[in-house]
């Protein structure tokens, strides 16, 4: 028994930290795209860190709870209302059997996650529950959910759950972000007219941001001749340039290997902001040493 | 250190490049320095994507900093040439050429002025080392196509190619393991998962391995591809000979 889905929402998908360890045969880590939020959820319902989640995009779902459950919601706030009664976000609900939970359109930002105590109980495909939509591998069927779908949770019940004295840091999500990156590894292949442009331009997020990746549109940046490398491996945050000259930020879902130079990663600590942002958001990039992105990342949960 | 730049490819992963050239030489080093760092089992690193003169390593920043894995890794570089000698699988695919399977087979004829027996000879006389794995699970970059059978991918790329064609695109071939949208020229269909997220080694192929296309007849296919559904069928691993 667990959590039936009433109204999925666009895009609604059982993912954990993602599929690692495959890379090298091709097969996409997936996973998150909002690693701090997704800790939150965990940490709030004292779940194994890797426990799988629900992912939401811009407008969440309805579900229907078989039995008690303790959830927790993070990310983006989309006005979650228990049988019609507002719930918080960042803290542990108690959900009773056969209670409704709500939810509409974000307020701001892009994606909230839905935990429950115990995490989803889903068969992990090579070591992960996350979904892998594009060989539809994992998560529930392979697929993003469907209204009627019945989602499996242990049943944990409300016994024992002590809430937890933790001091969260709640993101406040805007419509800019200067996300910080570490520059490179193929910086080369630009001009420093086309470095300068990319630290001193605008980009905004164009109606082609998914969760394999973000088409940025802004100022052109300028190669020295041509972007086309020989093919390698991308990691999460790889600030790609195609011939075009407008960036792709390489997000959860990427492809492992690629053929356009990276001018830039984003660092682990502003992932979580640039999974926040929405088309017609706006990004300036910030450089910054690959030794404070490191003390960064070990500040915080990513 | 000469031929090998190492950068940071963000907080969590280090790029070493080598000479960027496609050859086998290279790419030969490649897979020795990922033997080499896997044997040394660095505390941090994760894992690692090979590619034709590259070696992207993932790790943790909380167990090793950027610039002590970069020393370890410059430590390892001169080990790896070691490692490079050892010898390589060679898996025998059974491939259906044309029939229904090969859906570009008659244009494939025009394209080169061969016959299609000549084509399927050609294809099939070819050993083909695997450079990198990548764009789906499971699928093979493979090196060494013959001049004679290279054709420009389609003007248009199909919606839907069915899993297990085998294709030619440009200086390229290849098998596609899932059904995808693709533009390459299809001759032929392998009864064999290259990709299987269910099996215990979910994908058949490595890096650095080496495939020979066996031409069987669509009833052969059909065999092979129910014994395969059966778990009965196992292809063919043999070592490939020096020098592939």
């Amino acid at each position: 028994m667990g959590i039936k889905v009433i109204y999925p929402g666009p895009l609604t998908t059982v993912q954990d930290r993602g599929r690692t360890g495959y890379q090298q045969f091709g097969i996409p880590v997936c996973g998150v795209m909002d690693r701090a939020a997704f800790a939150a959820a965990n940490e709030i319902l004292d779940n194994d860190r890797n426990a799988a989640v629900l992912e939401m995009t811009l407008i969440g779902g309805t579900f229907e709870f078989t039995e008690d459950h303790v959830i927790a919601l993070t990310g983006a706030d989309m006005g979650p209302r228990l049988d019609g009664e507002e719930v918080p976000m960042y803290a542990p609900v108690f959900a009773r059997k056969g209670g409704r939970l709500a939810l509409g359109m974000a307020a701001e930002g892009c994606r909230c996650y839905l935990g429950v105590r115990g995490g989803f109980d889903l068969p992990p495909v090579m070591g992960s529950r996350s979904t892998d939509l594009k060989s539809a591998t994992g998560g529930f069927k392979g697929r993003k959910l469907e209204a009627g779908d019945l989602l499996p949770a242990p049943s944990l019940g409300f016994e024992g759950f002590v809430p937890k004295n933790i001091a969260l840091d709640r993101p406040v999500y805007k419509h800019h972000a200067n996300i910080r990156v570490v520059e490179g590894p193929q910086e080369y292949a630009f001009t420093a007219k086309g470095l300068e442009t990319f630290y001193d331009s605008v980009y905004a997020l164009t109606d082609k941001c998914d969760r394999m990746g973000y088409r940025l549109a802004g100022a052109i940046i300028e190669t020295g001749s041509g972007s086309d490398i020989i093919s390698d491996g991308i990691a999460f945050g790889s600030v790609q340039v195609p011939n075009s000259g407008q960036p792709i930020i390489l997000m959860a879902d990427r492809q492992t290997t690629g053929g356009y130079a990276k001018i830039a990663t984003v660092c682990s600590a502003d992932l979580p902001l640039l999974a926040q942002l929405r088309p017609g958001d706006t990004i300036r990039f910030e450089r910054i040493s690959v030794e404070e992105a490191q003390s960064l990342a070990l500040r915080g949960i990513y | 250190m000469k031929d090998m730049r190492i950068a940071p490819a963000g907080d969590r992963a280090l790029l070493i490049q080598l000479e960027q050239v496609i050859s086998e030489e290279v790419n030969d080093r490649v897979h020795g320095l990922m033997k080499a760092i896997e044997d040394a089992r660095i505390r941090g690193v994760e894992e690692m994507i090979p590619s034709y003169s590259s070696l992207l390593v993932f790790y943790d920043p909380g167990q090793i900093g950027y610039a002590g894995l970069k020393g370890e890794v410059m430590g390892l570089y001169s080990l790896a040439a070691e490692h490079t000698s050892a010898p390589k699988r060679l898996l025998h695919i059974p491939c259906c050429y044309g029939s229904h399977f090969g859906l570009d087979m008659r244009d494939m004829e025009t394209l080169t002025g061969l016959s299609r027996e000549e084509i399927i000879s050609i294809h099939s006389g070819t050993d083909y080392r695997i450079y990198m794995l990548g764009f789906l699970p499971g699928f093979v970059y493979l090196g060494g196509l013959d001049e004679r059978i290279k054709a420009p991918r389609l003007r248009t790329p199909r919606v839907a190619i069915p899993r297990g064609s085998v294709g030619i695109g440009g200086a390229q071939t290849g098998v596609y393991p899932l059904k995808s949208p693709g533009g390459w020229r299809i001759i032929g269909a392998t009864p064999v998962e290259f990709y299987d997220p269910h099996r215990e080694e979910p994908v058949l192929c490595r890096a650095g391995d080496v495939i020979r296309f066996e031409p069987v007849s669509a009833c052969d296919f059909y065999d092979i591809r129910q014994m395969m559904l059966k778990g009965q069928y196992e292809i063919r691993i043999t070592e490939a000979a020096d020098g592939d």
